[in-house]
């Protein structure tokens, strides 16, 4: 094993130089620097020329100038010396230090978007493959391969018309007429029908069921201006926490097991006390503090399960850490919702939130709910964006992934010994579906981080791809390469992370040291 | 029969039994067959020929007139109307003003060009510059693919590790390095020069997987049979082990096709791809993103025409695998319908 990541380790940091050499080369080949100066009628043209052939190094032929750069880029690679060159930009700028809050943005983008894709679209794609063949799978087929095929370029100005530009108009009178209430509860009724499925008789059920209640909720928030002072409440709190408790338990251990009950309704209880009693304490909370009130809710969901579980453990520490972490993320939500009032009120947003260029509002006052509540709306749309894209290929793996182990022998023998159908599919289907999808989350989290470009610039998001747009048009070769550097890394180091996955959860993949 | 009793002589084949035998289908008439069956690869092929018809005769190519009054970098006779579009598609029963084109279908552009031969004009550059990608990537994906699949060895190395290479550049970025080069370098050829130019910087994942298909066909008896009998090494690849690893060249390139009309609207989106004065579907949609709110035709068409080109050249794609490969459809309805009444 340890041969197999010494050999892996050398043959990327061997690819990494290559790609960087081609890199560089391609990018000297892809214009001149200096272009800008030769039509300038400037009186100091010449001084300007020199000046950066000096600074660029110019007056190297490329090749050469490549083991140059790489010169200064080596040093990045000791720690701590705070000794990282990696050439200037055209004006004179040092790379590194753009590239720290390039980064930050682009991560902060990127990993919204691919959290998002992966847990909705491997949602769907598995219930699409256990329900092979219905209408349900034929639609979700043809939205994916739709996604699939849509430019992002598109999808984000259409996005930006009729989702933000509306929606802001909309804020203005928060009124929902009757047919778009009709309309939305008769898709959200068809969606879960869709999801459910079942006899004919069930199936009307869930239809009507859903349907009328999602009529009820629009109709309750359309009469108390609520899309203006959103809350969750004690009450929706309670609902949605015990919900959340519920399907969890399902899931996870089957609603027979009163122990991993009792584990997850003591955190509903838990979060219902939070949720009064922690309001001063988050009033004045930092990053900090939520960082570790969020550490502090996992304990507690574990060390319920530990003290509940009895004979199983296990299984109940993980229902109780997964209901603590979400209902307390409902009383997250809930204190973001708090400062949606207010954040509209601010001179600088004019009560139309949903922003649709750029990654936050310039010189906004106000705390961390505000800022939160700032961040959110910028990335709202730009992360919609790209987990629409993302989402279809995750559908399509996973439903392949989980039809290909639905098919295997085992599960046969699951259900012949005659375990629960939840069992089955949860422990014996799910999991082992998951380890295909596994090396294609690690490896696709880099690609995104490179293909971000088109939807930041759609969106003016000042992050990587906005340094990699403007350094190629100039032409200004250093910024290109700080890009290309960091997601060259984080390519290599995601495919590396993908094969150790795999290896890691199917034993048949032998590491060939 | 008669090859079993020799000695007797052969019985009297009449032309009504010759009817009632069944010839044997080649593979290819199976693979056909099954691709002509999935009604929904037919469709999307009846529509992707159709947009292609739509786009060469209305504004003609190669310097053929089409049947289309304006041609892409006409200006016309002014802006009429505004430049609204004139198309309309509710018949007068319906209380619509009847379908007709009318004289600007897709409106005009704010000096008076008609979007609709705008329109074409980047269906056709978006056409050319998938179709050159996708031959480049497959020739020179699968020659790479299949040298370093059946020779191995060093070969093997040096090949793979050169596609490794390009494979760690997001596609994307080496498109718009690319683009930019090709803008720079071979402004004469234009889209030409472009689809070139990005078709030699494609083809690497294709060639890793005909590379896999010729690692595990190579040890095939056939293969020995043809060594053994005198065969040159590039009549074994192309001509023995190549047919039977065609249907993973074919449908990859189609996908590839899929992803390089969308690489290209991207690129021309980002102002790497196709210059103006020639048209591109992305560069287009760049220039009117601002005019939506006040003008959203000349955003609409555009976009809707890219997504109808890659969506059915991804369902002829996906028609193609389950043609050449039907064993990936474990779950046939009807059996499970079986089972499930057996049961």
């Amino acid at each position: 094993m340890v041969t197999f990541i010494a050999r892996r380790l050398v043959v990327s940091v061997l690819l990494l130089l290559g790609a960087a050499f081609i890199m560089y080369q391609l990018t000297a080949l892809a214009g001149d620097p200096l272009e800008e100066f030769y039509q300038s009628r400037l009186p100091n043209k010449n001084q300007l020329i020199a000046a950066r052939t000096e600074a660029l190094q110019l007056n190297v032929p490329a090749p050469l100038r490549f083991f140059l750069w790489l010169g200064g880029a080596a040093k990045c690679i000791i720690p701590f010396a705070n000794q990282c060159d990696l050439g200037l930009t055209a004006q004179g700028q040092k790379v590194t230090d753009l590239l720290p809050q390039a980064l930050g943005s682009t991560i902060q983008l990127v990993t919204a978007a691919t959290v998002l894709a992966i847990v909705i679209g491997i949602t769907i794609g598995i219930v699409s493959a256990l329900r092979q063949y219905t209408t349900f799978d034929f639609v979700m087929t043809f939205v994916s391969f739709l996604l699939y095929s849509l430019p992002s370029f598109w999808v984000g100005i259409l996005l930006k018309e009729f989702v933000a530009i509306r929606f802001n108009d909309f804020l203005g009178d928060p009124q929902l007429g009757p047919v778009w209430i009709a309309v939305i509860s008769i898709v959200v009724g068809l969606i879960w029908l869709g999801l459910i499925g079942g006899e004919l008789r069930r199936r009307v059920t869930v239809f009507l069921v859903s349907a009328l209640a999602t009529a009820a909720v629009l109709i309750y928030f359309s009469l108390t201006d609520w899309f203006l002072h959103p809350n969750l409440g004690p009450v929706l709190m309670l609902i949605l926490s015990a919900g959340v408790a519920l399907v969890m338990t399902a899931l996870m251990a089957g609603l027979k097991n009163r122990r991993a009950m009792l584990t997850a309704g003591i955190q509903v209880v838990l979060a219902m006390i939070c949720y009064f009693a922690l309001q001063p304490l988050l009033n004045i909370s930092s990053i900090y503090t939520i960082l570790i009130l969020a550490l502090v809710t996992i304990a507690v969901g574990l060390l319920t399960g530990f003290l509940v579980g009895g004979p199983d453990r296990g299984l109940n520490m993980r229902v109780g850490a997964f209901t603590a972490a979400l209902s307390a993320g409902l009383i997250l939500v809930d204190r973001f919702m708090q400062a949606w009032p207010s954040y509209l009120g601010e001179s600088a947003i004019n009560g139309r939130p949903i922003a649709t260029v750029g990654s936050q509002t310039p010189n906004l006052p106000g705390d961390i709910w505000i800022h939160g509540v700032d961040s959110f709306t910028h990335l709202l749309l730009p992360t919609l964006t790209l987990m629409l894209i993302g989402f279809a290929g995750y559908t399509r793996f996973s439903r392949a992934g989980m039809l290909d182990v639905l098919n295997q022998d085992y599960i046969r023998t699951a259900r012949a010994k005659g375990m629960p159908e939840r069992v089955v599919i949860v422990r014996h289907a799910f999991r082992n579906s998951l380890i295909p999808i596994a090396t294609i989350v690690a490896s696709d989290f880099g690609a995104l981080l490179g293909g971000a470009i088109i939807t930041e610039q759609v969106f003016a998001f000042s992050g990587m791809g906005a340094l990699f747009q403007r350094g190629i048009s100039l032409p200004d070769p250093n910024p290109v390469m700080g890009y290309f550097v960091v997601i060259a890394v984080m390519v290599i180091v995601f495919n590396f992370i993908a094969d150790m996955t795999y290896s890691a959860l199917d034993p048949r993949v032998r590491t060939r040291g | 029969m008669s090859i079993i009793n020799e000695g007797e002589p052969r019985p009297v084949v009449d032309a009504a039994e010759v009817r009632n035998i069944t010839v044997g289908k080649s593979q290819g008439r199976l693979i056909f067959d099954r691709f002509v069956r999935n009604w929904v690869a037919m469709a999307s092929l009846g529509v992707f020929l159709a947009v292609i018809v739509l786009s060469i005769t209305s504004i003609g190519a190669f310097g053929i007139p089409g049947w289309w009054k304006w041609a892409y970098n006409d200006l016309g006779t002014g802006l009429l109307n505004g430049g609204a579009p004139t198309l309309s598609l509710v018949p007068q029963w319906l209380g619509g003003d009847g379908i007709h084109l009318g004289e600007h279908p897709f409106g005009q552009t704010l000096i008076g060009i008609d979007y609709f031969a705008m329109t074409m004009r980047g269906i056709q550059n978006s056409l050319i510059v998938m179709f050159i990608i996708g031959i480049l990537c497959a020739v020179i994906g699968t020659v790479v693919g299949a040298v370093a699949g059946y020779y191995r060895g060093w070969v093997e190395s040096v090949l793979m590790r050169f596609t490794d290479l390009v494979i760690v550049i997001p596609v994307i970025v080496l498109g718009a390095v690319v683009g930019k080069i090709a803008s720079e370098h071979f402004k004469g050829l234009g889209v030409l020069g472009l689809s070139i130019v990005l078709g030699l910087f494609l083809w690497t994942g294709l060639a890793r997987l005909v590379r896999g298909e010729f690692l595990t066909l190579r040890e095939r008896e056939y293969v020995d049979a043809a060594r053994v009998s005198g065969a040159r090494d590039a009549r074994i690849m192309f001509r023995h082990i190549l047919p039977n690893a065609v249907g993973v060249v074919i449908v990859s390139t189609t996908l590839i096709m899929a992803a390089a009309i969308l690489l290209e609207t991207g690129l021309s989106y980002l102002g790497f791809g196709i210059r103006s004065p020639d048209v591109s579907l992305g560069l287009i949609i760049s220039q009117n993103q601002t005019a939506f709110s006040t003008r959203p035709y000349l955003f609409i068409w555009p976009g809707v025409f890219i997504v109808v080109i890659a969506l059915t050249v991804n369902f002829i794609g996906d028609g193609l695998r389950d043609a050449f490969d039907p064993r990936q459809r474990k779950f046939v309805p009807r059996r499970m319908k079986e089972r499930e009444t057996a049961s």
